[in-house]
């Protein structure tokens, strides 16, 4: 099968999806002053993480979340820690702008987000849009206070 | 005789979504055509102020609006002149913390519970922080009712407010009002009612009850959005310092500051109020007396029996509140996310509402901190029952996610 198609295979997108959630990856926190932290709660429903974030050289050397979160943004948190451990920031900024793309139903680059596309029909759940974005916002405010040198 | 068909037809929402089973009615109900009715009747054929017009349409205004306590006297056994319109019971409640802001000292106790909505516990908060104040939770059992007993040994001479729910929005368990009223003024203790998931579903006389403040918002009870109803004892409300200032609510005032207020209820209206909301509201009251808020109760205890004997037999579910008389389920899906099941839910045209019901220290009692709840009013049927039970019999992992897909 060719690796596009999972995405338009419900029950791969399915099992992607529930792979993620049941067994998150990059989960749990570090007690490690290298990173920078940020909680986000979501005041519109119960997600409330936090994400840890270990940048060495420009490069994202690791990414750590933990809390209580639903099925969606536990999976799309683990599948952003994947995406963007190794990135430099510049290419991790990119790799955000386009999945917040495909969030919002945009055109958007494919081959970037990887397994990330699995949430490319989350924008018709409005009202769950939250929580496919809260690790990513969370990553992204990150991301911008270790630029501003105040992370 | 109780006939929901001819209820559900009087329901603009009901008629123009006919697939959209609603069991959010702890959230907010439905409007039936003669409260919409009465709203565009203002607006069409009255607009104007209140309290301030020499021509016929304020006149007629000012009538309509302040026979709506009148008729909210009727429906809650009291003197109109004990009515107070406010914007929501949140705005009510807080009036009332207000109020008694300017009796309580440092080291009275106001008994809350722990399932209070947040509108009948952070203003207690701010004033336990402002004046030291100390607030104690009565003991509830799991499924959120008042342990009676544990209150009597709550009681002591520092206790001097309690403040507490008729219905708990999350578990609709229902407090014994009477009787706590009775021991309250034993002991010389003040109670406070926040009657929101009552008013409408259960007949309430607060002559009988002898509560000295009961408050409810018009939203949950067919009316419209934007009025709070404060019921006081007269002589309370007429010692009770108003919270908001302003045109409508002081008699006279002169330029060295001096200001003379009005009397209770005008007193707590400052501004301009929600005019057609109030006039709305009176309609809600009609309607509901006109079908019997006993009748009303009869029934959602009767939809509420039905669903328990149909979600019983589900064992991937946990329902929190099984025994309690009311509309209210609360329940979740074993190994779901509450918000998770209700998004299924929702792509099913059933809505409910997930999350912690703003009743954010109540998973200290029973055990969890997100739920689904399912809330039914006198337009719910059966066939509707039917249909969530089989929708919820449907809720795991896999379809839940399948809706994201
Ligand atoms: C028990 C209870 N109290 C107070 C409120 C607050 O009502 P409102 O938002 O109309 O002020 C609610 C609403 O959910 C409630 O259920």
């Amino acid at each position: 099968m060719n690796y596009k198609d999972i995405f338009d295979d419900q029950n791969m997108m399915r099992e992607l999806l529930l792979d993620h959630y049941q067994n998150p990856h990059n989960h749990g926190l570090v007690d490690n002053n290298r990173y920078t932290s940020k909680h986000m709660a979501s005041a519109s429903c119960i997600d409330d993480i936090t994400i840890q974030l270990d940048v060495d050289n420009d490069i994202i050397k690791d990414i750590r979340f933990d809390g209580v979160a639903c099925t969606i943004s536990t999976a799309s948190t683990s599948m952003m820690s994947d995406l963007l451990i190794g990135k430099n920031l510049n290419e991790a900024k990119h790799i955000i702008d386009e999945y917040m793309k495909m969030i919002n139903n945009e055109e958007y680059d494919f081959d970037l987000l990887e397994e990330a596309n699995a949430f490319k029909n989350v924008y018709k759940q409005a009202n769950r849009i939250k929580c496919a974005t809260i690790g990513w916002d969370g990553i992204s405010e990150l991301i911008n206070e270790k630029e501003n040198g105040n992370g | 005789m109780f006939d929901v068909n001819k209820i559900r037809n009087d329901f603009p929402m009901i008629r123009n979504n006919p697939e959209l089973i609603y069991f959010d009615n702890g959230a907010t109900t439905f409007k039936p055509d003669y409260v919409i009715e009465g709203i565009n009747d203002f607006y069409n054929n009255y607009t104007s102020n209140v309290e301030r017009g020499d021509y016929d349409i304020a006149i007629k205004a000012d009538k309509a609006y302040h026979n709506t306590r009148n008729i909210i006297s009727k429906m809650i056994n009291c003197q109109a002149k004990e009515i107070a319109f406010m914007s929501n019971i949140t705005a009510c409640l807080n009036q009332i913390v207000y109020g008694l802001s300017y009796e309580l000292k440092e080291n009275d106790v106001v008994l809350l519970t722990q399932e209070e909505h947040a509108s009948n516990l952070l203003p207690w908060f701010r004033l336990a922080k402002q004046k030291g104040i100390i607030i104690k939770y009565i003991p509830i059992d799991i499924q959120g009712n008042i342990i009676f007993d544990e209150l009597v040994k709550l009681i002591d001479s520092n206790v001097k407010v309690i403040s507490i729910a008729y219905m708990s929005n999350v578990l609709g368990s229902i407090a014994p009002i009477k009787k706590i009223s009775e021991l309250a003024h034993k002991n010389d203790i003040r109670l406070v009612v926040d009657a929101a998931q009552a008013i409408g579903h259960i007949k309430l006389d607060v002559k009988d009850l002898d509560v000295d403040y009961l408050c409810f918002s018009s939203h949950k009870m067919l009316g419209p959005d934007g009025v709070g109803v404060l019921y006081g004892k007269y002589d309370l409300l007429s010692n009770m310092q108003p919270m908001l200032l302003g045109g409508g609510m002081n008699a006279r005032f002169d330029n060295e500051g001096n200001i003379i207020l009005k009397d209770a209820p005008e007193r707590f209206e400052a501004g301009t109020p929600n005019i057609e909301g109030v006039i709305g509201l009176a309609r809600a009251s009609e309607y509901l007396m006109d079908i019997g808020l006993d009748n009303i109760h009869n029934y959602e205890i009767e939809l509420k029996k039905y669903l328990m004997s149909k979600l019983k037999d589900i064992n991937t579910i946990e329902i929190y509140n099984p025994d309690n008389l009311s509309g209210i389920v609360s329940f979740n899906v074993k190994d779901v996310f509450a918000q998770d099941a209700a998004t299924y839910l929702s792509s099913k045209n059933i809505a409910v509402r997930s999350g912690n019901h703003c009743a954010k220290i109540l998973h200290n009692v029973i055990g969890t901190d997100q739920s689904i709840r399912a809330s039914m009013y006198l337009y719910n049927t059966k066939e509707e029952i039917d249909k969530f039970v089989a929708e919820v019999k449907n809720i795991n992992l896999d379809s839940v996610i399948s809706v994201f897909l």
